[in-house]
């Protein structure tokens, strides 16, 4: 990212004794720089690592073929966990704003308890617990099943910020015009509270990509245990374990680009519609959907 | 409920290595984090690329694939480490990325006013940035931190996979010993619930104690 406005907080345009010292750090950051890379090259030249021999595989078209099968793999088992994930998040929120106490204390428990659990425990309880009880569910669902019960609590908590930013009076709007408490949710607010938090939405989903590398634990062939297949075989550990390191790298910053791209161009649009809105003369307060971050507001 | 009395030693063991691990990382976190939000905010182009380029490439990289990285390739290089020092150091660089970028939103919500201030009284950017601007930009960050703090406990299960027996990894060999899942899980993570209300506690009352009303 570029050097936002606000970091001027801490510096001025730089004088001339400023713009020295400037140098002389850029210098210095610098030579630090090529120490710590020629230092790891050349840990890498002693213990033989660098030879062309051990890289060469990685150009050819059979290795990537291979990894581009694991790649395919943490994809689906991540479409699918997201799916899972979003749309019981997207229950458990409703759930946890409902009117009636029986929906809301079962979805808010099941919430603030998979919070503070980790995945991997989950994972474990799916590999090791439930094949006991006659449960053994195929590879991919043993992945996928312990990822989208995790993040399901996640996608919870955005979904539930985002229907909380939604202005009290859109959904009284809609149950003056006669809709159902749950027409109006569907039909007024939820479009707009899922406009509100896309940007979450995209980095949660990157998270859950990450987290699909636990199918290293499951023996699930996604992209991070073909690795360790591939290392098994080939005995090229670190630089197979590095060039899958660069492919999750390059995915995921085009996802998280992605979630920044879609949350500046969100803190631009609210405040047209926020024009529009005064600009036709509609009845509520001007100004309140100019603050498009959800914040929790006291609604429903 | 003998499972969980029989193996307590087990637990415990576990439980004290996810604390240690837990507490490790979050120290190390939080140096690297300030120093490195630092960076972001320098006068200096290059400090700020090289801020930019160390939170981009630690988050955009699961923690699991840092660990294994670190824990099986790093011996091939010739640096060799114990399997929990590399594991704190790993999660500590790891979690540095995501404190990193809360000091730094914290900073950022500190008024120019006193960035100025502290200018017109003559103080050099590491003064400022020392006795002004930063303990006033951690105070506002300690809910954010205390988030930090808890996703730091989970992650530290991840270590279970490269073989650090923590709590995780304690309570899989006690039920592949025992096979009885649902007692030794649900202590596992009744644990984890009550590692993370503590956190959570701990945040509340410092939140109270920092908070800067504005």
């Amino acid at each position: 990212m570029s050097p936002s406005p606000t970091s001027r907080l801490l510096f001025d345009e730089p004088g001339p004794r400023a713009r020295r010292r400037i140098r002389i750090t850029t210098a210095l950051t610098v030579l630090a720089g090529l120490a710590l890379v020629a230092l790891a090259l050349r840990q890498f030249a002693d213990n033989g690592q660098l030879a062309a021999d051990r890289w060469r595989p990685f150009g050819t078209w059979p290795m990537w073929r291979y990894l581009l099968e694991g790649l395919r793999s943490t994809a689906l088992a991540a479409v699918v966990s997201i799916a899972l994930a979003m749309a019981a998040g997207a229950a458990l929120a409703l759930g946890r704003l409902s009117p009636s106490r029986w929906l809301r204390l079962p979805c808010a428990a099941y919430v603030e308890v998979v919070r503070t659990v980790p995945a991997l425990l989950l994972v474990y309880v799916v590999l090791f617990a439930l094949p006991r009880y006659g449960l053994d569910l195929p590879l991919f669902w043993k992945l996928v099943v312990p990822l989208s019960v995790s993040n399901a609590a996640a996608f919870a908590e955005i979904f539930r910020a985002g229907i909380r930013s939604v202005e009290r009076g859109q959904l009284e709007a809609g149950l003056s015009l006669g809709l159902t408490r749950g027409r109006a949710m569907r039909m007024i607010v939820l479009p707009q509270a899922a406009r509100r938090v896309l940007p979450s939405l995209v980095s949660q989903s990157a998270g859950l990509l990450k987290d699909t590398s636990l199918g290293y634990v499951v023996s699930y062939a996604e992209l991070l245990y073909s690795g360790k297949v591939l290392a098994n075989y080939n005995h090229l550990l670190i630089q197979t374990y590095l060039v899958i390191a660069l492919i999750y790298l390059v995915i995921n910053a085009t996802l998280s680009k992605v979630a920044r791209t879609l949350e500046a161009r969100q803190r631009t649009r609210p405040s047209r519609a926020a024009r529009a809105a005064t600009g036709g003369g509609a009845g509520t307060s001007a100004g309140t959907s100019a603050d498009a971050v959800p914040t929790a507001r006291p609604t429903l | 409920m003998n499972v969980i009395t029989d193996h307590l030693s087990e637990f415990g063991d576990g439980l004290l290595l996810t604390v240690g691990l837990t507490l490790l990382s979050l120290a190390g976190a939080l140096v690297a984090g300030v120093v490195v939000a630092a960076m972001r905010v320098s006068p200096v182009r290059v400090l700020r690329a090289a801020g930019m380029v160390y939170v981009e490439t630690l988050q955009n990289v699961p923690l699991l694939v840092w660990l294994v990285l670190a824990v099986f390739g790093l011996p091939e290089i010739g640096v060799m480490a114990g399997l929990f020092t590399s594991s704190v150091v790993v999660i500590a660089l790891y979690q540095g990325a995501y404190t990193a970028e809360a000091v730094r939103s914290g900073i950022n919500a500190v008024p120019v006013g006193q960035g100025e201030a502290a200018r017109a009284l003559g103080l050099t950017f590491p003064q400022s940035l020392r006795l002004v601007i930063l303990p006033q930009a951690l105070r506002t960050v300690v809910q954010p931190l205390g988030n930090i703090a808890i996703m730091t406990l989970m992650n530290t299960a991840l270590a279970a996979a490269v073989g650090v027996v923590e709590l995780t990894a304690a309570a899989n060999r006690v039920n592949l010993a025992e096979a009885r899942p649902i007692w030794i899980f649900v202590t596992a993570g009744l644990a984890y619930m009550a590692l993370s209300g503590a956190i959570g506690l701990a945040t509340g009352t410092l939140e109270r104690k920092l908070a800067i009303l504005r």
